[in-house]
């Protein structure tokens, strides 16, 4: 321990060294990824490519960063893939009832919103663990799906809504602007505001945060709420690609989901964890699963070789944390 | 050190390095049989490597030690306690969801095939307590027991393997006195046994009466070994800080404003079925209120209270003004602030740096528009926070968790400062904490009572409450037993008042 130096000029330089340690070894497991791929298929490292990973990413990039909010809560939401699945048949049933892009796409959100501020609600107020909350919902909201059409399908045919999916901006598909707003958007949330900082310290000593004058519950029951509305835009996103709302649309995403977040060096303990690093754990499995799909991987090698390299990449980040301390 | 005892543990020259960083030089010690030896430094003077390397956590970079006259060199914790070493931690290592029994014999359980005789566990340990004399049933879950009785269990686990040395990290940390007094009365049977005991503590009139050798030790480098009869407590306080420390409680400062004559709080009859009952009192700004109570005399439950953390019934005012708080948040908007007994669990986010650590009570503060942090600001307040309370540290970035005891609780000072609190809170500040630490944990609490806040200090060490406190309220059983001042403020007075003895 030396004595005090200035603690203002030293910051900066620690926070530079924290982010190569932070993000070095997940960034570099992402770029040999790309490298193998390329070196086995020449059409891999292509603009089109690239962009088609991007695209298929959309939908468990957006459900993660909900994900990352409650993981670093030290909660868990396993009802995301449900809640995915429940978003896309509102949108499809209230165009369907002949409501225009705009109102559909807000009864959509509420929607998600309002089966988050369920999972929210249940966790904080009845202080139920989130793990039995979320699977349980997940069971009610995935039952829930099948209501409106008794299990059938519900095609879209909504020009707006369809053209979230197919048409591009500038150059990029709009669901990669998508993914882009909502990543710095969740990132500012989480890394420049009040809201952020709260998060970070109840998920760190949910006692002290309470000590310190934060509203645990309420704080909790808003990142539930965040998470349904971030799995809500991920189904619009679906149903969108799929001119259909399916009511097995989304299953398991929240694995994919919170692997993303874990690979990005999110801590399930809570506290630790930032949306940049869910970002790239989620081009991590995106480009996974299209390098595989590209070499013709029979699917079921690529969800082993999927979780393996969901273990090492852990693996290495806890032993490289474990070094550091 | 002309006594002929035999000698059961010695280190001769022992050296510690981790690459160039000596945290430990040329240490010497002999342990004696029956005797109850003390190591006596501030957090940081490598008492905890010392420790780390006795029980075979650590291997030293140089000298010698010897257990009962044989080279001594354990590789692991497990050699160090199958040649005799127990070792008691100051951080409890008990797994809260097992019985008491359990615990204690973990590790070693009586089986066969793997399968536990839990008949036989049971007994075992019913043996061990009741040899020791603990007030522990070993069927009680862990989890379910006070603090005070886990450090108890933990006792008998570290003496569950027969041990020639036993050592104790601080084992009185978190007991009231008159479960420091079952403590002692282990360690002088202990004693009588034969037993050799390293002892480590931070609580000076403990350690007079309780050791019979004293080793200082500073900076990593051994000082001086005194035998108790023939020291003081200011010389070896001298000795450890390596300046002479005339006071170790600073005096009062003269007021900024004048005497005030409204209180900054009044409470009146605050009660709460079951944990306390019926009590008033107020403090004037600038004013120190010493809050003395036994543990479970209800003194903390009280604190919660008043904070909003728990309901109860009464009235509380502020500044004459009578107001009421349905959590945490309005109390401290209302301008009070607590530091909370318990700085690991209620204080601090260990995993957090500083930086948060130190705002975390005062977000809004540094709340701009639409929600969004101000960084500047927030790191010049919380570097000035570590400027002012000489927090030890080399980056706003460090984690909390890093910190030695005294600096973390000085983080949780600095975190309750920054909320400017009218009324500040301070539930045992100073516990765990080294004597360097302490003199400027007391002088800034002094200053804060000079410009004018309101001090309500709980603490169960007698010589603190008495050096700093203007008045002293004594609780017990859940009730204001007596409010002292003045004259009537002496160890006697106060003591017989918190056990009751008097009326």
């Amino acid at each position: 321990m030396t004595q005090a130096t200035d603690p203002i000029t030293t910051a900066r330089g620690h926070q530079l060294r924290a982010l190569m340690l932070q993000y070095g070894g997940i960034l570099m497991a992402l770029v040999l990824l790309c490298v193998i791929f390329t070196l086995l298929n020449g059409r891999f490292m292509t603009v089109a490519n690239l962009t088609n990973i991007l695209q298929q990413v959309a939908v468990v990039a957006i459900a993660a960063f909900g994900m990352t909010w409650v993981i670093l809560l030290g909660e868990i939401d396993l009802s995301i893939g449900s809640i995915i699945a429940v978003a896309g048949m509102a949108g499809a049933q209230a165009l369907g009832m002949g409501m225009g892009f705009v109102p559909a796409l807000m009864c959509t959100l509420a929607a998600g919103a309002a089966m988050g501020a369920i999972n929210g609600v249940l966790t904080a107020k009845l202080m139920l663990p989130s793990f039995i909350v979320t699977v349980a919902t997940m069971g009610i909201y995935r039952g829930i799906v099948s209501l409106p059409t008794n299990g059938a399908p519900e095609m879209i045919a909504n020009p707006s809504w369809i053209a979230i999916g197919a048409n591009s901006f500038l150059g990029l598909p709009v669901i990669i602007w998508i993914v882009l707003v909502l990543f710095v958007f969740n990132h500012i949330l989480l890394s420049r505001t009040t809201f952020g900082r709260r998060t970070y310290l109840t998920g760190g000593n949910r006692e002290a945060a309470l000590y310190s004058g934060i509203k645990v519950d309420r704080l909790k029951i808003a990142i539930f709420t965040l998470s349904g509305v971030m799995a809500a835009i991920a189904g619009i996103l679906l149903s969108s690609r799929l001119y259909s709302a399916q009511t097995n649309a989304g299953m398991s995403y929240e694995l994919d989901a919170i692997a993303a977040a874990v690979l990005g060096g999110t801590s399930l303990a809570g506290g630790v964890g930032t949306m940049v690093g869910t970002l790239i754990g989620a081009l991590i499995i995106g480009v996974m699963n299209n390098g595989m799909n590209m070499l013709s991987v029979p699917y079921f090698y690529q969800l082993i070789v999927k979780g393996l390299v969901i273990l090492i990449a852990v693996w290495l980040d806890v032993r490289a944390k474990q070094r550091r301390a | 050190m002309t006594k002929t005892h035999d000698i059961v543990l010695s280190m001769r020259d022992v050296k510690k390095h981790f690459g160039p960083v000596v945290a430990l030089k040329s240490m010497q010690m002999d342990i004696r049989p029956g005797r109850v030896h003390t190591i006596l430094g501030e957090n940081g003077a490598g008492k905890s490597t010392l420790m780390k390397i006795l029980v075979g956590v650590y291997q030293p970079t140089g000298g010698k030690m010897e257990l009962a006259g044989q080279p001594y060199s354990p590789q692991s914790p497990t050699e160090a306690s199958q040649q005799g070493l127990a070792i008691v931690f100051q951080e409890l290592s008990l797994c809260n969801n097992l019985s008491v029994a359990e615990n204690i014999m973990a590790t070693h359980e009586p089986s066969r095939y793997g399968f536990i005789n839990d008949r036989k566990l049971r007994q075992m340990a019913a043996a061990l307590v009741q040899d020791l004399g603990l007030p522990v049933n070993v069927d009680a879950k862990v989890g379910d027991l006070s603090i005070a009785q886990r450090q108890l269990v933990e006792i008998a686990k570290g003496l569950s393997h027969p041990a020639k040395v036993l050592i104790l990290d601080e084992p009185t940390s978190s007991l009231s006195d008159s479960e420091a007094e079952i403590l002692f009365g282990i360690v002088e049977r202990l004693k009588a046994r034969g037993t050799a005991i390293i002892y480590i503590s931070h609580r000076m009139e403990e350690i007079m009466r309780l050791s019979d050798d004293i080793t200082v030790i500073r900076d990593g480098e051994y000082v001086a070994t005194r035998e108790r009869d023939d020291t003081t407590i200011e010389e070896l306080i001298a000795l450890m800080v390596g300046r002479e420390m005339d006071e170790i409680y600073p005096p009062a400062l003269a007021p900024v404003h004048g005497n005030p004559t409204t209180p900054a709080i009044e409470v009146r009859n605050l009660t709460r079925e079951g944990e306390f009952e019926d009590v008033s009192f107020q403090v004037l700004p600038g004013e120190i209120l010493g809050f003395f109570g036994l543990v479970g005399s209800g003194r903390s439950e009280v604190m919660n209270a008043l904070f909003g953390m728990r309901a109860a019934t009464g009235e509380l005012h502020l500044g004459g003004k009578p107001v009421s708080f349905r959590g945490p948040v309005e109390a401290i908007r209302a301008g009070i602030g607590f530091v909370t007994e318990n700085r690991k669990e209620e204080g601090l986010v260990l995993g957090a740096a500083l930086r948060p650590n130190i705002s975390a009570a005062a977000i809004p503060a540094f709340a701009g528009q639409g929600g969004f942090l101000n960084f500047g600001a927030e790191r010049q307040a919380a570097a000035a926070e570590v400027q002012r309370l000489a927090i030890r540290t080399n980056s706003l970035e460090t984690l909390a968790g890093t910190l030695s005891g005294g600096n973390q609780q000085k983080v949780v000072l600095a975190k309750w400062l920054l909320t400017k609190p009218g009324v500040l809170i301070l539930d045992e500040p100073t516990r765990g904490v080294d004597v360097g630490a302490k003199f400027e944990i007391y002088r800034i609490i002094r200053q804060l009572a000079s410009e004018g806040t309101a001090i309500i200090m709980v603490s169960s060490e007698l010589p603190e409450v008495l050096g700093l406190a203007d008045r002293v309220v004594i609780m017990a059983e859940g009730r204001i037993k007596a409010t002292v001042s003045g004259a009537d403020l002496t160890p006697e007075h106060v003591m017989a008042y918190a056990t009751g003895t008097s009326k």
